[in-house]
């Protein structure tokens, strides 16, 4: 049945071990064609903004919002396979602390995106060390990871050190200026920057994966047991990965809040936010490099698409017109008909097709 | 003095005692047997030397370094590494990798664990599967990735369980051989659980006997397959275990 | 996942009918728990008297708590046996307690019939939806990982609410309760549409609590939950019981969602809210305690009331959190499980 004969799986006694066929070999990680790949995507991007009118540049930023905030996700939850379903908490701290800085100290947003990390970073450790400590799994991780990103939601809701249930606007000022992230409506630095910040997300979590942090995670994430066996220190990998997943989320926020202008506590902590999160992350495919970005690729538009729809809908739609609620109803099927035919998502999908050629 | 020493190590469960004030000493380079009928507490005594399980009392000491409660983790950093009954492979990566991983876990940096896995992964005659996915080898290729990874980890002692239980005779004699090279070549120290009663006889120094997690006798291998006791113990538990 | 449910005992099938106890549905009654939990209450309500300072304040608070709480309850006894049964964390059961909301909303208002008459209408609807949703679209992720199902029902939740959203809008709507006057108990005033909802909500659960102890059906839930290979072999059809199981569950949200029509505001996603309490008041009843649910929803209710007297200001759901994480962290068991 193969070639390999000395000691052929057919001789194992245990028939439940043996493969039915002998298994593929699995492709060396090649981490340095895919930060080339990176590299050219982003090159290819830069022009965009000054080809695409005017009006779709908003859906651009909105897919590389999208990107970020799955990146990170997909860091603890796809490749660490820590389900988190609160990091809400983490795109949360982004917003509001850049903009808290901004609003009563006048420091600059980038600046308070670095906070903004080391805040959301120190967050998800303290969060995944109680987790950890009391070895919350599946569920009870994910809904702890729920908990505490309610938590703030309702803390920021109720503290004046924060405007409660208000929130912040981002002041506009008097000039444009890269040093404090705020340039002409519609000006296609706003792209860039977002650009420049999904496709440092990207690179940093390939070189995560390359690194000795991210090979042990993965270890972790397959037999946890036999990773400390052999002396790969748990805890420090996960409690690392849950920093750094944070952290790429949190810059999102940040981000956002530039860009919106606006942040207050359901926008920065709700639940939805965790939601946008996951969804482009399993969309795309989870514990993959291009997972994240592909699948903001397809949610991204869904608002305006579908807006459009409502706004002039065919006849054979017509009740729909004026109504909400219809893009969250196809991110819903998506997601639902994604997660039972397709649950390798998008990139996983076609790339297992791809390697079984 | 010996290398590993464990000192009235005990653990219950729930009022059951599974180890029951158990001691013994290794000394560095050779090979120490432990058999037992099943539910002896084997299986439990790994767990507690290798600090999976915390023991309720006793000590473990390695090179005079007393590691009694650590986790596993710094048990293995602090050169002592065992193999699961159960293979535990990182199913979605390569068995290359999966030695890899061990290497740098021990401390090797990146590139040299890659080839320090390449030469571990022949030596264990995984070669040919080397780049397969780990949780696709059958089980005898399972078993040997298990003490692939142990010895990535360059360890002074190994803490086999059960690695030749599931593999035929065929299968057994080269993982003998390659124990006998560790030990003699490598100068590593090999403390190894096994119902298989031949491998036991042929590779033991020295061999303890645990019965209802106590230990019931140890000394030679001669000693230990002629003491009545033993036999006793054994009487009526699974034959074929003794006779092979 | 399941490693971090304390099945107390190893688990068995051939029980006879009705009286014998699977460890997952029915702990015994703990005692010295139960009277750890009443001393637990009645340093809470003293700690109340001493931050509020009035005890008219207090009894208000206790009585809107049992009363809310047996509501809870109900939801969560619905969550709570979905979980214990098909191992699925059900993020949708919120979402169709709010679909029964606006059954009622839409009974009253286009038949002006009196809301709790749309029991009759909402419980059968929300059994064949909850069928309908495990056969076709649960069904094909059963075996799959945690977070498959964890995924799809949270799919299911978003879809809900939207078409909610979409067919009835985003306007708050409310129905009343004809004769809903204030009613005197122990110095605290309850309103006759919160004493129905807990009254029918505490029958609900005895029903369900009989259906399961005393029926064939019951039996063979009880049987799948505590292992479900040993009840394939003894001839339960595992699939109709699933299917059977997530149907019960979600009418027991839908039952929930008619009686606190009249209590809250319905909007598209005030579902939500019940079910982070209802998650809340699974974990600290043990997952897949039925008993143990309707006891936490009582201690949420009463958390939730006596939490806004100790943090004046701030929203009551806070002190449900900190309580569901310390229970996370302490007693991930739950109350009533057995530390592992």
């Amino acid at each position: 049945m193969n070639t390999v004969t000395d000691q052929s799986p057919d001789q194992s006694p245990d028939p439940s071990t043996a493969p039915a066929t002998e298994p593929a070999p699995l492709p060396r990680p090649i981490w340095g064609r895919h930060l080339l790949v990176l590299a050219v995507i982003a090159v290819v991007l830069v022009p965009l903004p000054l080809l695409l009118p005017p009006n779709t540049q908003a859906v651009a930023v909105r897919v590389l919002i999208f990107a970020l905030m799955a990146v990170g996700w997909n860091i603890m939850s796809g490749f660490g396979g820590m389900f988190s379903f609160g990091h809400a908490a983490y795109f949360g701290l982004g917003a509001y602390v850049s903009v808290w800085l901004l609003v009563n100290h006048g420091v600059s947003p980038w600046i308070g995106l670095l906070v903004g990390m080391l805040v959301a970073a120190a967050f998800a450790t303290l969060i995944g060390f109680l987790a950890l400590r009391y070895r919350l799994k599946g569920a009870y991780f994910a809904l702890s990871t729920f908990a505490f990103a309610e938590m703030l939601r309702l803390l920021a809701i109720n503290s004046d050190f924060v405007n409660r249930a208000v929130g912040y606007n981002v002041p506009l000022r008097p000039e444009f200026s890269l040093a404090f992230m705020q340039f002409a409506p519609g000006s296609p630095a706003y792209f860039w920057i977002a650009l420049g910040l999904t496709v440092a997300a990207i690179a940093v979590s390939i070189l995560f994966l390359r690194s000795r942090t991210g090979r042990f995670l993965v270890a972790v994430r397959d037999d946890e047991d036999a990773a400390a066996a052999v002396g790969v220190p748990v805890m420090r990998t996960k409690l690392v990965t849950m920093a750094l997943s944070a952290a790429v989320t949190s810059v999102a926020g940040t981000f956002y809040a530039q860009y919106y202008f606006f942040i207050d506590p359901d926008v920065a902590f709700g639940s939805s936010v965790s939601i946008q999160a996951i969804l482009p992350a399993v969309i795309g495919g989870v514990a993959t490099i291009w997972g994240p970005a592909i699948g903001a690729l397809v949610l991204g538009p869904l608002n305006d698409v579908t807006a459009t729809l409502l706004r002039n809908p065919p006849a054979a739609l017509s009740f729909l017109e004026g109504r909400a609620g219809l893009d969250v109803i196809v991110y819903a099927l998506l997601l639902i008909l994604i997660v039972l035919l397709l649950p390798q998502g998008i990139y996983g999908a076609l790339r297992d097709r791809w390697r079984r050629r | 003095m010996s290398l590993l020493e464990v000192r009235n190590v005990s653990r219950s469960f729930q009022g059951l005692k599974a180890v029951d004030d158990v001691s013994f000493d290794v000394k560095e380079g050779s090979i120490l047997g432990i058999i037992g009928p099943n539910g002896a507490g084997k299986t439990t005594l790994f767990n507690l030397v290798a600090g999976a399980i915390t023991p309720q009392a006793g000590t473990v000491t390695l090179d005079g370094r007393d590691i009694t409660g650590f986790a596993p983790h710094k048990v293995a950093q602090a050169g002592m590494v065992r193999t699961f009954q159960l293979m535990k492979p990182f199913g979605s990566v390569s068995v290359l990798e999966n030695v890899a991983v061990a290497a740098m876990a021990a401390g090797t940096s990146r590139h040299d664990a890659s080839k320090a896995a390449a030469q571990i992964v022949e030596r264990v005659g995984l070669g040919r599967w080397r780049d397969l996915q780990s949780s696709g080898l059958p089980t005898a290729g399972l078993k040997r990735l298990e003490l692939a990874r142990a010895l990535a980890v360059r360890p002074r002692v190994l803490l086999l369980d059960e690695v030749l239980a599931g593999l035929t005779p065929t299968e057994r004699a080269p993982v003998m051989e390659l124990l006998e090279a560790l030990r003699a070549e490598d100068g590593v120290t090999l403390v190894f659980v096994e119902h298989i009663m031949a491998a036991v006889m042929r590779l033991s120094d020295s061999v303890l006997v645990l019965d209802q997690g106590r230990v019931l006798m140890s000394g030679s291998p001669q000693e230990v397959t002629s003491d009545p006791r033993v036999i006793e113990a054994y009487l009526g538990q699974e034959p074929t275990d003794v006779a092979t | 996942m399941t490693e971090q449910i304390p099945s107390a005992t190893a688990p068995t099938v051939a029980e006879g009918e009705g009286h014998t106890s699977s460890p997952r549905l029915w702990a015994r009654v703990p005692w010295t728990r139960v009277a750890i939990g009443v001393g637990f209450f009645v340093v809470a309500i003293a700690l109340a008297y001493l931050r509020a300072g009035n005890g008219d304040v207090v009894r208000q608070a206790v009585l809107t708590g049992i009363l809310i709480g047996g509501v809870y309850g109900l939801v969560a006894m619905g969550l709570t046996l979905i979980f214990g049964v098909l191992d699925i964390v059900n993020f949708a059961h919120g979402a169709f307690l709010a679909v029964a909301l606006y059954i009622t909303v839409t009974m009253v208002s286009r038949l002006g019939v009196n809301p709790l008459v749309a029991l009759f209408v909402a419980v059968p609807v929300m059994f064949l939806l909850g069928a309908g949703v495990q056969r076709f679209v649960l069904a094909g992720a059963m075996g799959k990982p945690l977070e498959n199902q964890l995924l799809i029902t949270l799919g299911l939740a978003l879809l809900i609410d939207n078409v909610l959203l979409m067919s009835f809008g985003p306007n708050p709507q409310s129905v009343k309760l004809p004769g809903d006057t204030g009613v005197q108990i122990f110095g605290a005033v309850a309103t006759v549409s919160r004493l129905l909802a807990f009254g029918v909500a505490i029958v609900l659960a005895a029903l369900l609590y009989v259906l399961l102890q005393r029926t064939r059906l019951g039996t063979a839930i009880r049987a799948v939950a505590a292992n479900e290979a040993g009840a394939q072999l003894v001839g339960i059809d595992t699939r109709r019981i699933y299917m059977a199981t997530f149907a019960i569950g979600t009418a027991c949200a839908g039952a929930a969602g008619v009686l606190v029509a009249p209590l809250v505001t319905i909007e598209p996603t005030t579902g939500e809210l019940f079910n982070i309490i209802a998650f809340v008041v699974v974990v600290l009843g043990g997952m897949g305690n039925v008993i143990g649910a309707l006891v936490g929803g009582l201690i949420i209710g009463l958390t939730e009331q006596l939490g806004a007297l100790y943090f004046p200001g701030q929203s009551p759901l806070l002190s449900v959190f900190v309580v569901f994480v310390l229970v996370l962290f302490l007693r991930p068991q739950g109350l009533f499980g057995k530390a592992s």
